[in-house]
């Protein structure tokens, strides 16, 4: 028996496919099978035999069927792995990716100027982009015959029959306008959108983006102006040596005004803002203009200047995505050019937050 | 405005360098567009003498010179001037040095032959004049070796300067020095006003008929000047700024618009018949401007005329029938004040801009008419000689002058910054204002923009500089910033980013289109009166135009696959409809070694798209229902729909683009569209309750259902689809339409529709009776809709 079992078992070793494996279990473990035969010999054994060939027998079973399970596992494996080599890919092809969407910079940009507003506790307001001359320029303190009509070169509709003039407005200032006359003070708010003046060249399109912002309340002063416009100009380009200019000029909506000049700093023949001009390597551009708003102002929407006073201040949407992201031509923004779009634009999950900074 | 330095000096005694000059200009709000000095460019040039001067070997006209240049050995230059001899003094340029008139570098250069180390140079080579009748001959005691500019005094730096437009009193010189005076930067000269002994009566009647739009009308005869050409320095000075010098006489009346802003107008007296009068225009009276076009009037605009009828737009442009000439003897001078509002209409009416006007629409000193003709009556006596009569001052000007109570507090109410009273009242007292023992503020007439206190505390704080005044940090609510963007705002930001994130690019595209763009989809109905091209003319009724036209452009550009996509508003007539727009054209899938040939898009495409973004801006997708589209000739009228929530309210429209319209845009192939009316989205209420509904996932296995109905082909699958939905709301979770097929075994006109049916058990699992019963509801329910079960 002992034989048997060695033989058995190197059989097994040998068996080389599972069919071998298998014949083997047949012969050994099957119904006429070696094994089978010595476990039937058990039943006419006495007692005594029994005790002594009984383990012997079982352990002989016990040993084979542990091998055949052990060869075809490792049988098995090898025709598995065999299989594999076979069904290799050239895992280096290309795989078509999704479309990949964007968000327009002057969308991006927008939603960062909310983002941080938002900070400052200032909402976002909305007007109309097709205005009467009341609110773009009457109630502004720019009267008819005002020079300042004349810089804004207006696109008109035809007169109404009552009279009305409607225009396209040339600024976001109507949105100031209308809050204060729709809403109590205190006032903070920030109103982005289009607007439109009757130019066009390399730097000026018929169609542009503004932000305009509103603080009203009482004791409200320039101080509080320049802290706003340095706190906003800082976090919008993400950088504290920011430094602003401001420079007295003339707006008929707000007195005193003053235009807003940032720094920066020439690199790699690019102007990136940042830095003191006075330094060198650098110089002033425009970014703002600003002032306290005008008493006739408050009083035109109907709030008592003598309690109210507040300071409004006005910049180019996508004049500051071209300075935070590097566009130079402005009519590229309104062209629709895919490549443009794909390039200077921001991806769906690019939103701006406080925690992970504004900008993209 | 453009003004010299030493023009500058003549109003101002200042030892300031001119860089402080230019930050001071800045700081008062005077802002420095540029600067120029002419006569930089010329800083290597030096006054050398000429030594000798020999025949050239080979060439007639030239000579060989040997000049001193004040250093080293002398030069060798050849030169051609005739006037180039042994003992001259000129302006010598040496290898490197720029010049200007000719546009070259100097270099050591042989001339047929003979070697020149260097150039003595004409006025025109120099740009310094038009003369080129020889080279520079100066003075034979200039001193050898010296810089030509400095020595000559050329250096003049030109600065041009923004005004804004409150600012008239800054469109003259001596404005500007009052700034710069009181800001510290020099004293002002005192004005030195001539009085005139004139000689007899004005020969010719001056008067104004018209008090409102020209309140005063001063003048005065010049009898037997010569009006020849200006004398040097009034010519550089003008020309240093930019103006053509023209005539003496015309140039005096611009030389003292530019150094005082008191525009003058000076007739030829022999061209005038009868009185000269400021009147109102008769209606379509005609004036031939000094511009040579002709001006149509009417009865609001004022004329200077004489008997023979208006002759200039007063204050705006003089005529040309009387203006002055070389023959001119005896001149009368205009000096008038207009009134603004009038000006300013009457200029934008005829869309004519000058000098004078700007002036005067700004609104001119009206305190500085006698004073204005005295100075402008001395110059043409000194340069064009003749004897002045009396002045005529017709009408009277307004004062000009208003007093205001001031509180000085108000530099730090309204500025934020603290200014000692005394202080304020040293600042407000060099710009001309009077102030008394208990501020009263009196302001002068030059300073029409100044009206209410704030203007006053902005004079201020210009003087002393805005960037003194302290940051302050804006008073900020307790805890953490609030939430501000209003629902309507997220609808907006979320459409966007959904759009973005399902691989649409966002473009923004203008707000105007062509009419024949507006006109397929019903036309604008806000055409605008100017608009800057044919193209950029009605407000757009819908984004498609937009972007069907950025489409064809990208497929110019030769994109395969376009997915663009707009926010932004369409103009109604009651309202601004903000709307998201998008395109699909091209490939939906580019030809891939996976997936085959290309695939293009679909009304279907554009259906998913407007589906998703209506969920994702929390549109009740469930409730809503297709119609037809509505925009009749946009889209194919059996590929696209519109959504909506109930029959009134549209969400949104989409399918794939009328083949005319693909044709009237040059699409090639088919492109798909839809519109989302993001205003028409219900505003979910803004909510502090941030709680969900309570749920549970079922603990039971959901059991699947597979039915195929048979059904006319014209039943929409969507009625089919809810129809075998709702036939047991309390079993059936889902029902999926997974397969559509015609053909073989399906009868003519109909369709064979696959349905899934996901059933989910609530308590304890279905019966195989509960089973039965929910599949007899469902055929139920699908043969109301004439569909029975495919065997």
């Amino acid at each position: 028996m002992a034989e048997n079992n060695l033989e058995t078992l190197s059989e097994i070793a040998a068996a080389g496919t599972l069919a071998d494996l298998e014949a083997i279990r047949v012969k050994t473990l099957g119904k006429s099978g070696t094994i089978t035969a010595l476990l039937k010999t058990l039943g006419g054994m006495t007692p005594e035999q029994r005790q002594s060939e009984g383990p012997k027998i079982h352990a002989l079973r016990e040993a084979v069927t542990h091998a055949i399970a052990a060869r075809k596992a490792s049988l098995e494996a090898a025709e598995l792995n065999a299989r594999l080599a076979t069904e290799k890919l050239d895992m280096s092809l290309p795989v078509s990716t999704r479309a990949q969407g964007s968000v327009h910079p002057v969308a991006q940009v927008m939603d960062e100027l909310a983002e941080i507003f938002a900070d400052l506790g200032f909402a976002v307001a909305t007007g109309p982009e097709i205005e009467d001359d009341w609110h773009n320029f009457t109630a502004l303190n720019i009267p008819e015959t005002h020079p300042a009509r004349a810089m804004h070169d207006t696109f008109y509709f035809p007169d109404r029959e009552d009279g009305t003039k409607m225009l396209l407005r040339t600024h976001t200032s109507p949105v100031q306008i209308r809050t204060m006359m729709n809403g109590e003070p205190p006032i903070r708010i920030i109103a982005p959108g289009r607007t439109y003046r009757s130019d066009s060249d390399a730097t000026h399109t018929p169609m542009f983006h503004q932000v305009e912002g509103l603080v009203i309340d009482r004791n409200i002063h320039m101080g509080h102006l320049k802290w706003t416009l340095e706190t906003f100009v800082k976090a919008f380009f993400e950088r504290d040596d920011i430094v602003l200019r401001l420079r007295p000029s003339f707006f008929p909506f707000t007195e005193p005004s003053a235009e807003v000049d940032v720094g920066f700093t020439w690199e790699k023949g690019r102007r990136v803002i940042g830095g003191d001009p006075a330094r060198g390597n650098g110089g002033w551009m425009e970014i703002l203009g600003s002032g306290m708003v005008h008493p006739r102002v408050i009083a035109s929407c109907g709030l008592d200047p003598e309690q109210w006073q507040g300071f409004a201040f006005g910049c180019g949407i996508d004049r500051l995505a071209m300075l935070k992201y590097g566009m130079d031509d402005l009519r590229a923004f309104f062209d629709g050019d895919l490549r443009w779009l794909r390039h200077y634009g921001f991806a769906a999950l690019d939103v701006p937050t406080l925690s992970g900074g504004v900008g993209a | 405005m453009k003004f010299t330095l030493s023009w500058l000096k003549e109003h101002l005694v200042t030892d300031a360098s001119l860089d402080a000059i230019l930050e001071g200009l800045t700081r008062v709000g005077l802002e420095v567009e540029g600067v120029e000095d002419p006569s930089e460019k010329l800083g290597a040039f030096r006054i050398a003498r000429v030594l000798s001067a020999v025949p050239h070997p080979q060439a007639d006209k030239l000579q060989v010179l040997s000049v001193d240049a004040g250093v080293g050995e002398p030069l060798q230059v050849v030169c051609g001037a005739p006037n180039a001899r042994a003992g001259l003094v000129g302006v010598l340029g040496q290898p490197g040095d720029y010049v200007p008139g000719l546009d070259v570098t100097l270099k050591v250069a042989a001339i047929r032959g003979v070697e020149s180390r260097g150039m003595m140079c004409s006025i025109r080579e120099l740009e310094l004049g038009e003369s080129h009748d020889g080279i520079i001959e100066l003075p034979a005691d200039a001193p050898v070796g010296a810089v030509y500019v400095d020595w000559a005094g050329l250096a003049d730096p030109v600065i041009d300067v923004a005004i804004t437009p409150n600012r008239q009193d800054c469109m003259g010189v001596r404005g500007i020095a009052r700034d710069l005076a009181a800001a510290g930067l020099g004293t002002m000269k005192p004005l030195n006003i001539p009085t005139i002994a004139g000689q007899g009566d004005c020969p010719i009647e001056i008067r104004t008929d018209d008090p409102e739009g020209c309140p005063a009308f001063f003048g005065r005869v010049v009898r037997g000047v010569v009006n020849g050409e200006s004398p040097e320095w009034l010519a550089k000075r003008l020309k240093a700024v930019g103006q053509r010098p023209i005539s003496a006489l015309v140039d005096i009346t611009n030389y003292v618009m530019l150094d005082h802003g008191r525009p003058l107008h000076v007739y030829d007296l022999a061209k005038l018949s009868g009185p000269i009068v400021a009147r109102k225009a008769r209606p379509g009276e005609q004036v031939l401007a000094l511009n040579e076009k002709t001006y149509t009037l009417d009865d609001t605009m004022t004329v200077i005329a004489d008997a023979n009828g208006a002759d200039d737009i007063g204050g705006i442009m003089g005529g040309e029938k009387s203006g002055v000439t070389g023959a001119t003897t005896d001149v009368l001078i205009e000096c008038a004040y207009f009134t603004p509002e009038s000006i300013a209409r009457t200029g934008q009416k005829l869309g004519v801009t000058s000098d004078a006007r700007s002036r005067f629409e700004r609104g001119v000193d009206p305190q500085f008419l006698a004073a204005g003709l005295a100075i402008a009556t001395r110059l043409v006596t000194e340069i064009c000689g003749g004897t002045p009569t009396h002045a005529v001052e017709a009408g009277t000007p307004p004062s000009g002058t208003k007093t205001m109570r001031y509180d000085p507090g108000l530099t730090e109410k309204i500025a934020g910054l603290v200014v000692e009273p005394d202080r304020q009242r040293a600042i407000l007292a060099s710009l001309g204002f009077g102030i008394d023992a208990v501020w009263n503020v009196s302001v002068p007439s030059w300073r029409r923009d100044i009206d209410a206190t704030p203007d006053l505390v902005e004079e201020v704080v210009r003087i002393i500089g805005i960037d003194n005044i302290p940051s302050t940090p804006l008073p900020r609510a307790d805890g953490v910033a609030r939430p501000t963007a209003t629902q309507a705002q997220l609808i907006e930001r979320r459409a966007r980013r959904t759009a973005a994130a399902r691989g649409l690019n966002e473009a923004v595209t203008w707000s105007f289109v062509s009419e024949a763009e507006a006109a397929p989809f019903g036309g604008g109905v806000w055409t605008l009166a100017n608009p800057i091209s044919e193209d950029l003319k009605v407000m757009r009724p819908s984004l498609l135009p937009g972007l069907i036209a950025a489409a064809r452009r990208n497929a110019d550009r030769g994109a395969d696959s376009i997915r663009l996509f707009e926010v932004g508003r369409r103009y109604l007539a009651d309202r601004e409809s903000l709307t998201l727009g998008l395109i699909l054209a091209g490939d939906r899938e580019s030809r891939d070694w996976r997936t085959g040939k290309a695939q293009g898009f679909d009304a279907y495409d554009a259906k998913a798209d407007a589906v998703a973004l209506l969920a994702a801006v929390g549109a009740p997708v469930d409730r809503l229902q297709l119609f037809e589209a509505v925009s009749a000739g946009v889209y194919h009228p059996g590929r696209s729909g519109t959504l909506r929530l109930g029959p009134k309210t549209v969400l949104a429209e989409f399918g794939e683009l009328h083949p005319a319209i693909c044709r009237a845009f040059d699409i090639d192939g088919v492109a798909v569209a839809a519109e989302i009316f993001l205003d028409a989205i219900p505003v979910r209420r803004a909510s502090a309750d941030h709680m969900r509904e309570a749920y549970a996932p079922p603990a039971l296995q959901a059991v699947r259902r597979d039915f195929a109905f048979l059904i006319a082909a014209d039943t929409p699958g969507d009625d089919l689809l809810r129809a075998v939905r709702g036939a047991d709301k309390a079993a059936i979770a889902a029902a999926r339409l997974f397969d559509i097929f015609v053909g073989q075994g399906v009868g003519e006109g109909e369709k064979s529709v696959a349905i899934e049916v996901v059933l989910q058990p609530a308590e304890k699992s279905f019966t195989d009776a509960e089973l039965q019963a929910i599949s007899e509801k469902v055929v139920a329910a699908a043969a109301k809709l004439g569909g029975r079960l495919r065997g």
